[in-house]
């Protein structure tokens, strides 16, 4: 008889099947959080410029208002994720150290394109399970790159990309505005404009802009390049009066109470 | 000897998207929340005016409050087309109401009416969760909450829709006073209500994803109704 083997790597299915009869019977697998998101990148001039919404939601309630959704792959290297929060963080985490190894072996700065290769064959293999659209951009020796890949492994390399639950809204903009030979602060701008589409015209969508822009040799990550979101001051506080909140007195001390004080001297 | 069947082992069937085949549904979910607070001689009555399907917004200004009367305010969560087509049959009734009897329907007297109307609808609703406010017969607010089938109860303060698990709780402390040891009870007053609907307005905008854009605030008295309407968050 063949010894169990621990497999060396990858996913466990050993629950599957259990999951599905639970499932069967009425009980529910907890929801993963998705990222109902609008994130976008586009190239210009000089580089390229991503751009992402900060909402993270489960179901309909908003579950983080200021969560990262541009992910570090490598020093010249970044990628926008949508869908489920943790497989996008997960994906790019593993890719991140695929990459960081093979620059390390190689000698040089990782390519866009092996980026996208290692993504693309890792979610495939997963055929779609693996929850994670990616808009993925770097400048590597052979220059600028923006590609977009799918949960199921198919990638796209266009000049002006979008992605998640806010793309058609973000699209719109691109559609409408995007040329050839732009400059810094006009692609800049016109993903600024691209993420607000989503956030206000997509209720998956919402809260501030993170921006990231890639040039040669430099990257700039700009955290809540936009904050058109901020929250009104309240009409009133909501601070309790000290000893508001009912509680038990524990046991030792009803004990004293009631009864005399316990000899503690032996 | 014991005979044992074959044991076959069949692979592990993996979960598979399935997409929906047609099937017509009459109902949507239009999003969005309303609450209702009574005070002595008054209510306070307040509705987002956002109106979505899915994640997307058909309008950012579709009120779902309604004066029914120059008394009585109702507002509505759930179905925004059901929700018109209940008004439009509340106002034709008060409208027959007025010419009959030479004069204008009293809060409870709406109330009993709206019941029945969602009653007569028992087995294909009007997809609405109403709360109808006004002032009962000595002057005093009166908050009357619904389920779509015409459960009727009259309350002090109730929240509706798609937020009204995160507002409803806070009333619960607000309002009622509950968990705070000591809590004095009794009504609100008026400017307390009102900040109240804000606030939770305004909390209920950052948490749940349908409600939002804008706020309409009415205070029903002695006088006539007051309406104030209010910016929200877009996004």
């Amino acid at each position: 008889m063949a010894p169990q083997i621990e497999p060396s790597a990858g996913f466990k299915f050993d629950n599957v099947k259990r999951n599905q009869l639970l499932g069967d019977k009425g009980y529910k697998l907890p929801t993963a959080t998705k990222t109902g998101t609008t994130i976008v990148g586009l190239i210009y001039k000089d580089g390229l410029v991503l751009g992402a919404d900060t909402r993270a939601t489960a179901g309909p309630i908003v579950a983080d208002k200021n969560c990262e959704k541009i992910h570090y792959l490598a020093p010249n290297m970044y990628c926008c994720g949508a869908g489920t929060a943790a497989d996008t963080e997960f994906t790019t985490n593993m890719i991140s150290s695929q990459l960081a190894l093979h620059s390390l072996n190689t000698g040089r700065e990782p390519r866009v394109v092996a980026a996208m290769t290692m993504l693309k064959q890792h979610l495939f293999k997963y055929h779609g399970h693996i929850g994670a659209a990616l808009v993925l951009g770097g400048y590597d020796s052979t220059g600028p790159h923006l590609f977009t890949v799918y949960p199921h492994g198919s990638t796209d390399k266009l000049p002006y990309v979008t992605m998640g639950s806010g793309s058609l809204a973000a699209m719109s903009v691109f559609e409408s505005r995007w040329q050839p030979g732009m400059s810094r602060e006009e692609a800049v701008e016109m993903v600024k404009d691209a993420i607000e589409a989503g956030i206000f015209n997509d209720l998956g969508s919402g809260s501030n802009v993170d921006v990231c822009v890639i040039t040669k040799g430099n990257v700039e990550y700009l955290r809540n390049y936009a904050r058109p979101n901020e929250r009104v001051e309240k009409e009133q506080s909501y601070r309790f009066r000290q000893g508001v909140t009912e509680f038990y007195a524990p046991r030792a001390a009803r004990r004293g109470q009631d009864t005399a004080e316990m000899d503690t001297s032996a | 000897m014991m005979d044992f069947a074959p044991m076959h082992s069949a692979p592990a069937e993996v979960p598979v998207e399935h997409h929906s085949h047609g099937g017509w549904d009459p109902y949507v979910d239009n999003g969005g929340t309303s609450l209702a607070i009574a005070g002595k001689d008054f209510v306070i009555v307040a509705s987002d005016a956002r109106q979505s399907d899915g994640y997307s917004i058909n309008s950012r200004y579709d009120p779902k409050a309604f004066t029914l009367s120059n008394q009585t305010v109702l507002a509505t969560t759930g179905y925004a087309a059901d929700a018109k087509r209940l008004v439009e049959v509340l106002e034709q009734n008060a409208q027959t109401y007025f010419h009959k009897h030479e004069k204008q329907m009293s809060a409870p007297a709406m109330a009993q009416m709206l019941s029945n109307t969602l009653y007569y609808k028992r087995f294909f609703p009007y997809y609405v969760f109403p709360i109808l406010c006004g002032l009962d017969k000595e002057g005093k607010g009166a908050v009357f909450a619904y389920d779509p089938v015409g459960n009727m109860e009259r309350v002090v303060y109730q929240a509706y829709g798609s937020a009204s698990a995160l507002v409803q709780p806070f009333l619960d402390n607000q309002v009622a006073g509950a968990n705070q040891r000591g809590h004095e009870g009794g009504l609100l007053d008026r400017e307390t209500a009102r900040k109240i609907a804000i606030d939770a307005f305004t909390g209920a905008t950052e948490r749940d994803i349908y409600t939002g854009d804008w706020l309409d605030i009415f205070v029903i008295d002695q006088t006539g109704i007051h309406r104030e309407k209010r910016e929200l968050k877009h996004d």
